[in-house]
């Protein structure tokens, strides 16, 4: 399973931004809902995080500390 | 499968399409009225002045506005999101917003005359609406209230701007945000808190732009690695004297 960036239905506004900066089309419209779909060619750039308007699209980090 | 000849006819096909939607698409009156500028302006006043506006689509990439160039053309983002950036002379680059439907992306040299203050890149397909400065300034004569609108989204940027620049001139927001990582930080073996650049912002009371950029920084000082989607702490000592000292 790849990790994906996560949407949120309610908050989502369907105004297709992140649709349109998606660089590896991960990010579709599938019977009006913006679905995400897996791919390993996602590189986790957090575009579609930044123009969504409405805070629908969200890509976290998990925040670790390297064993020394 | 498709042979080459029907390959070439698809592309040539794909090809006349974009020349269509550059060049045949028409000005959308009540997307006009959307637009910061023009909200003050009534159905049949937009109708009468649609005309003097053109419509342009870019693709993924294209740079729209070049740092230091003259303009006499002010864009409006009609469709699609467009990355409004510095570059430093190292080649670092700073971005300052982001562009969504309805926002100007170089009213400042429109109006001082002066070069582009910025850069501007589509992040995806985008449209474009664009009208000529002489244009313009003809139709603020003749609408003042376009003016009075005009200050109000210049006085909404400076704000913006202004806020900006406190961030990132100051270097507690860097202090800050290592805080935050380091309160969040896991060992990676049990469930570990997930958190959106957006988050790390809302909590440092500052930019998502402005988080960005410290964690870049952070990278390049060696304290952090970005990975996919893990911010992995390589020297947590090092972040610790950064929160001290910024404290």
């Amino acid at each position: 399973m790849v990790e994906m960036p996560s949407i949120n239905q309610e908050k989502c506004n369907r105004c297709g931004l992140c649709i349109s900066v998606c660089a590896c089309r991960a990010i579709i419209l599938v019977n009006n809902r913006v679905t995400i779909i897996e791919t390993a060619d996602c590189h986790w750039c957090t575009v579609c995080e930044a123009v969504c308007p409405t805070g629908a699209l969200t890509c976290s980090f998990e925040i670790i500390i390297e064993e020394e | 499968m498709l042979i080459v000849s029907e390959i070439a006819i698809i592309l040539t096909y794909y090809e006349n399409l974009k020349h269509d939607l550059r060049t045949t698409m028409t000005i959308d009156v009540t997307f006009l009225k959307s637009i910061p500028y023009f909200t003050v302006m009534n159905t049949v006043e937009l109708e009468a002045i649609k005309s003097l506006f053109s419509e342009k689509m870019v693709q993924r990439g294209e740079v729209i506005i070049l740092e230091g160039n003259l303009s006499d053309t002010l864009f409006f983002v009609a469709a699609g999101a467009v990355k409004v950036f510095k570059t430093s002379a190292q080649g670092k680059e700073q971005i300052l917003s982001i562009a969504r439907p309805g926002e100007a992306l170089n009213d400042v040299p429109i109006f001082d005359g002066g070069a582009n203050p910025i850069s501007a890149q589509a992040l995806g397909s985008v449209i474009l609406y664009s009208i000529k400065k002489d244009k313009l300034q003809s139709l603020m004569q003749q609408y003042p209230k376009i003016a009075i609108n005009t200050s109000k989204v210049l006085a909404g940027r400076m704000r913006q701007l202004v806020a900006l620049v406190e961030d990132l001139s100051f270097r507690h927001v860097l202090g800050r945000v290592t805080k935050i990582l380091l309160e969040h930080a896991g060992d990676g073996t049990a469930a570990n808190d997930h958190l959106t650049q957006q988050e790390m912002a809302a909590m440092a009371g500052t930019a998502r732009e402005v988080v960005a950029r410290s964690l870049k920084l952070l990278e390049e000082q060696g304290h952090i690695r970005l990975e996919r989607h893990r911010i992995v702490i390589t020297d947590k000592k090092s972040l610790e004297e950064i929160v001290e000292d910024s404290g």
